[in-house]
């Protein structure tokens, strides 16, 4: 984990390497003015990142290299609540009930929080309300669906997900 | 072989439309504004990855499969921040979300 100004140059130059990589190769028209357009898209995109503290923010490297497996449980979190959701709408006795829980979310840094928070969201029957100081409210569409997220799979995943 | 993948892309992309068309039936359906927002959210969470990926099988392996898949990621990442910014305005400006339950486990 990098820290302190240095981290924030090197963040800094990865983005601005990434995004000119990303312009070039996508755009592949190489006349003076896509590139200009490219350019100033570039820094604009670095001045909002900057804004909203992306460079300063921690997270470990180790964490990206961690990002395909979470993302893949993910995946299958995502496909069986859409089934049950799916299933819920399709019912003609519409057997909900919606609940809103609260919890300490177990990632202590922002990152990991925004991510646990999202990863939350993403599933259908899921959507995180609120985030404060560290703690969450959810809104969950059945009791089921609520004592599930309460029984902590989420929380576990993203804290492993964001551990040094 | 080129029809097998065919096939399994018009699979895909059928899965997707119903996805999205029982998320809409949802937000029909349903009766208040977080509910519905549990069927908005299959259609952009089910519904969005069974098409980008039914359509990245019919693209190939190109550069337009990898334009595909930084859509698909790009829409992944993006679309439950914004549902957080319309729940947590919904939360802010007064709508209630039914009674809360605090702690850990069932009380």
């Amino acid at each position: 984990m990098l820290s302190g100004m240095k981290g924030y140059w090197y963040r800094f130059a990865a983005l601005l390497l990434l995004l000119i990589a990303a312009w070039l190769l996508w755009s592949g028209i190489y006349t003076p003015l896509l590139l200009g357009l490219g350019a100033l898209s570039c820094v604009l995109c670095l001045y909002l990142a900057h804004r909203i503290g992306f460079f300063v923010e921690l997270f470990s490297a180790r964490a990206i290299l961690r990002l395909p497996r979470y993302w893949a449980w993910l995946l299958l979190e995502v496909v069986k609540s859409s089934l049950d959701v799916a299933r819920i709408i399709l019912n003609r006795k519409l057997p909900i009930s919606p609940t809103v829980i609260e919890f300490d979310a177990a990632p202590d840094e922002p990152v990991g929080q925004v991510v646990l928070g999202n990863s939350i969201t993403l599933s259908p029957g899921t959507v995180t309300l609120d985030v404060h100081n560290g703690r969450l409210r959810v809104h969950c569409l059945t009791r089921e669906v609520a004592d599930a997220l309460l029984s902590g799979e989420f929380n576990r995943r993203a804290a492993e997900l964001m551990k040094d | 072989m080129q029809s097998a993948v065919d096939v399994l892309s018009w699979i895909l992309l059928a899965a997707g439309g119903a996805f999205v068309f029982v998320g809409g039936l949802g937000a029909l359906r349903l009766p208040d504004f977080y509910t519905r927002m549990h069927a908005a959210s299959l259609t952009d969470g089910m519904g969005t990855i069974l098409i980008l990926v039914g359509i990245m099988l019919q693209a190939g392996w190109s550069l337009a499969a990898i334009k595909l898949i930084a859509i698909l990621v790009c829409l992944l990442l993006t679309s439950p921040t914004a549902s957080y910014a319309l729940a947590n305005a919904a939360l802010l400006s007064g709508v209630e979300p039914g009674n809360s339950r605090a702690g850990k486990a069932e009380n």
